[in-house]
């Protein structure tokens, strides 16, 4: 099973290899080999006598991250889909894509997202479902943008991006969170852990992580704005993952985490009424579509809507209902995204209003668009598989027992819903079909002259309306073997069910009969109504809100960023100042810091006195003065005093560097002020110094306190003595600041000197390149 | 500085004072072990005198009074600082480890003691007098 995952990647590097050959071989006939291979591998497991298959692979072993494989009803479904339908897609490619497009990107794209879905199918371990999920829309992403010359497919990709890593990462944290509840990174041991899930304080995040999660990557209602954009990627790809497979990773995942979702009273309201909605949505907004793609990509985000809500309803039998309609859309939507993909090859365009009375052209190509639609629409017809898992759809909705509060409302609500949502569907289908291939041939308006495609873009869509009418005429083919070990792996029970085709008048054929009617009546009066989409949608359109929050995220980051970084180093310095006032100080507060102590203080000598006030005399005047000469000199003043104050402090060797130091220093300043110009007076507005003021001076506060407070917290003996006592015996000297110095913490003094050193040629440098560059 | 008038006085003085002040700094250096100074205060003493010896003669001719140039001292000084440190290796000490030693009979200065850190700290003086005089003279100079 890991190589069932890994050939697609493997095979994604040897494909730059391939396209050598590219101008005499398309690069697709190398490829179409994988997934078929995939296929018969998956295809074998198939029978009535089957059970799960585990395997192990190590990855991270340390953090329990490991490459557990899980080969279950469901997965085995969806890997049936993924590769079946890749195969076909493969083919499909072949024929669609010409040599001279980029084949090479196309197919190491195609072939990773294969390999990233397959992954997210079959894994067992969390971390190892996230990272395919990621990965998935990161192919994704790729092959939406593959057109990368358009804007519309720039546009579409990073929206699709944005929405499904959004919903990833939410999903990680649901991931998370059910890993540190349950203490196992395996899905399966966490099914077995649900008690323990349930009974823990993150149980309400992990819901809404995971459904944030699976919703967005599942287009469901508010997040199904991605997929219509989407649409911008070739038609081959949007057949293969906005129909088929990626849409439904995050069915797949609800359905993975039925077990442990469902635990909550929540799931039925939140699933089957986000479910409904985006049904009852996605079909109202189809009608409204004039692109050929357009119309399918609504239809996919409300044939999703359906499967969601049928798996909300939670009930065994409406599981089954849902595995069943996974399958079945895949078939039908897939060949319908082949069909206006041969539309769009044929005739140059994908507008519906430009075309028509294409049935006489292409004729092949209209029965697969009428069987594909009419299964899509549901129409009781007993060769078209669409219509049972509909018809299972409306008598499941009727029968979900009892509620209470929210929920009741929701569950008398669903059945008409389901109808109101169905009928749509019907309406957008039959425009679809007969939009298309009835009506008049509009010769003008159409780029190329229209026939019947090839023989082999043909083969794909006819498999699959095969598959569409085999399970119509043969339900049971697929429902012993396959679909109830599916439906076993989501709920956990037996559920064999018996498909058929005539209930008897029971309510859901009445319900069907009336979607017929009522649709029917909708399609042909159609022109009256649709002005309701000025109405309806018009403003309330949610990729209004979508660009409205991508525009408002920029501007209103740049302008924060703007509010602070101006390039004003004033502003910069009295930004860090505050915040070490506020930090310090509320540190300070918190561990309830301040002591003041004044007993171990020594007496104050009138030296002292009187040097200290000559400090702070000339630091006064160094504020006030506007003369830059007089401001250096009175700092002087400063630093002479400060060498005062170490002699009154016994520390030679301190004063006397200090006052070298100083001289140099004030010598420097003279030396550089010469080239500047004249300190004139600061025009500053009165706030602005107070600001500076306050700042200054609760700085200088906070220092103080700070001075004080650690003065006389001492917690431990200073080492001075032991200095004091082995100078002499250890270092060979009787002064002890010089034998520190060299001796005992040379290395100090070895990059000080090395610091001194770098300032030195800094300074050099600086003055001889600017020279240069000057002389240039 | 190149605007000079007769400074007969300046001068005459200069050339007592600048050789009193490398004599101090000489003084300082040796007996930073046991006194107050050292190689740092040292360093910057003597870079002192020769700022005198420039500010009275002009760059020329210092130039060719003392043809050393300055900036050298930085790596020569740093580098001996370093291998002061990694001489300790040799006796398979930790680096910059220092000893001193009595030595009694040496002419003319008869008993003395010496450390090895003298070395580490020659390293500092021949650092701080190219540092000082690199920078003052690069910016002093600069047009």
């Amino acid at each position: 099973m890991l190589i069932a995952v890994f050939l697609p990647l493997i095979f994604a590097c040897l494909i730059p290899f391939l396209s050598k050959w590219k101008q005499k071989v398309h690069t697709g006939w190398f490829v179409l080999p994988i997934p078929f291979s995939i296929f018969l591998f998956l295809i074998l497991k198939v029978g009535k006598q089957f059970s799960p298959i585990s395997q192990s692979y190590n990855w991270i072993p340390s953090l329990d991250i490991n490459f557990d494989l899980y080969l279950d009803g469901l997965g085995l479904l969806f890997g049936l889909l993924i590769s079946g339908i890749g195969t076909l897609v493969v083919l499909y490619s072949i024929y669609y894509l010409h040599k001279t497009e980029q084949l090479g990107h196309f197919y190491v794209y195609l072939l990773m997202f294969m390999a990233a879905m397959l992954g997210v199918v079959f894994s067992d371990n969390v971390y190892a479902l996230y990272s395919f999920w990621e990965l998935t829309s990161f192919s994704s992403f790729l092959l939406i943008g593959y057109w990368n010359h358009r804007s519309g497919s720039r546009y579409g990709a990073l929206k699709s991006m944005l929405i499904t890593v959004f919903g990833g990462l939410s999903l990680l944290a649901g991931l998370i969170l059910l890993t540190i509840v349950t203490d196992t990174t395996s899905i399966q041991s966490m099914i077995d852990q649900k008690d323990t899930i349930m009974n823990s304080p993150y149980f309400g995040w992990i819901l809404g992580f995971v459904f944030l999660g699976a919703f967005t990557k599942s287009a469901q209602f508010p997040f199904h704005i991605w997929l219509p954009d989407a649409m911008e990627a070739p038609t081959p790809v949007s057949a293969y993952l906005h129909s088929a497979t990626m849409v439904k990773a995050g069915i797949f995942l609800v359905a993975r985490f039925l077990p442990i979702l469902s635990l909550s009273e929540w799931f039925f309201v939140v699933v089957s009424g986000i479910g409904i909605i985006t049904l009852c949505w996605g079909s109202f907004m189809a009608v409204r579509q004039t692109d050929l793609k357009g119309i399918l990509a609504f239809s996919t985000i409300s044939q999703l809507g359906m499967i969601m809500s049928m798996l909300g309803f939670g009930t065994d039998a409406a599981i089954f209902a849902a595995v069943f309609h996974i399958l079945n859309h895949a078939t039908f939507k897939g060949s319908l995204f082949m069909v206006a993909g041969i539309v769009d090859h044929e005739t140059g365009t994908r507008d519906i209003r430009k075309l028509g009375g294409l049935m006489t052209f292409m004729p092949i190509t209209a029965t697969l668009a009428l069987f594909g639609t009419f299964s899509m629409a549901g129409v009781p017809l007993p060769f078209l598989n669409g219509f049972y898992s509909k018809e299972m759809f409306f008598k499941y909705s009727l029968e979900l027992g009892e509620y209470s509060g929210i929920a009741q409302g929701l569950a008398t609500a669903i059945p008409f819903l389901a109808v109101l949502g169905s009928i749509f569907t019907f309406v957008y289908s039959m425009y679809l079909v007969f939009g298309t291939f009835r009506g008049e041939y509009k010769k003008e308006e159409l780029p190329q002259k229209p026939h019947e495609a090839p023989i082999g873009m043909l083969i794909s869509p006819i498999i699959l309306v095969i598959g569409i009418i085999v399970i119509g005429l043969f339900p049971h083919l697929v429902n012993g073997s396959f679909l109830a070990h599916a439906a076993e792996a989501i709920s956990g029970h037996e559920s064999h069910k018996h498909i058929s085709f005539w209930h008897g008048f029971v309510t859901p054929l009445f319900m069907s009969l009336a979607v017929v009617g009522l649709g029917t009546l909708l399609v042909l009066t159609r022109k009256r109504w649709n002005s309701i989409y000025n109405v309806i949608p018009g403003k309330l359109s949610f990729n209004r809100v979508y660009d409205w929050l991508v525009d408002r995220t920029e501007r209103f980051s740049s302008k924060i960023t703007k509010t602070y970084m101006t390039g004003s180093l004033k502003l910069y310095v009295q930004l860090i100042l505050i915040a070490i006032i506020f930090g310090t100080i509320s540190m300070i507060v918190i561990t309830n810091g301040i002591n003041l102590d004044a007993t171990d203080l020594a007496k104050i000598r009138l030296p002292e006195l009187l040097v200290v006030g000559m400090m702070v005399l000339a630091s006064i005047a160094t504020i006030f003065t506007n003369n830059r000469i007089a401001a250096i000199l009175i700092l002087g003043v400063v630093g002479y005093g400060l060498s005062i104050l170490f002699v009154l402090y016994r520390a030679p060797d301190l004063a006397l560097t200090q006052l070298i130091i100083e001289t140099v220093t004030v010598a420097l300043f003279l030396l550089v002020f010469m080239h500047l110009p004249k300190l004139e007076k600061r025009n500053e507005s009165k706030g602005s110094i107070f600001m500076n003021a306050a700042i200054s001076i609760s700085f200088g506060g906070m220092m103080t306190l700070v001075g004080i407070s650690s003065y006389t917290s001492k917690w431990f003996d200073p080492i001075s003595d032991y200095f004091l006592e082995t100078s002499k015996s250890l270092g060979g000297g009787s002064n002890v600041v010089n034998v520190i110095l060299v001796d005992m913490r040379g290395l100090d003094t070895l990059f000080e000197i090395a610091v001194l050193g770098i300032a030195a040629l800094g300074i050099y440098g600086m003055i001889k390149l600017r020279r240069k560059k000057e002389a240039k | 500085m190149s605007m000079r008038t007769n400074d007969l006085i300046l001068r005459t003085t200069t050339i007592l004072i600048a050789f009193i002040l490398l004599a101090f700094s000489v003084y300082l250096f040796i007996a930073g072990h046991n006194a107050p100074g050292g190689g740092f205060i040292g360093g910057l003493m003597t870079a002192a005198a020769v700022v005198l010896m420039y500010m009275t003669y002009g760059f020329e001719s210092v130039k060719k009074i003392i043809p050393i140039n300055f900036r050298y001292l930085i790596p020569v000084g740093l580098l001996t600082a370093v291998l002061t440190g990694m001489g300790s290796f040799l006796y398979n000490e930790p680096f910059l480890s220092q000893t001193f030693a009595h030595f009694s009979h040496i002419p003319i200065l008869g008993e003395v003691e010496l450390a090895t850190a003298l070395l580490f700290d020659l390293g500092v003086y021949l650092t701080v007098v190219g540092i000082t005089l690199t920078i003052i003279l690069s910016i002093a100079n600069d047009q």
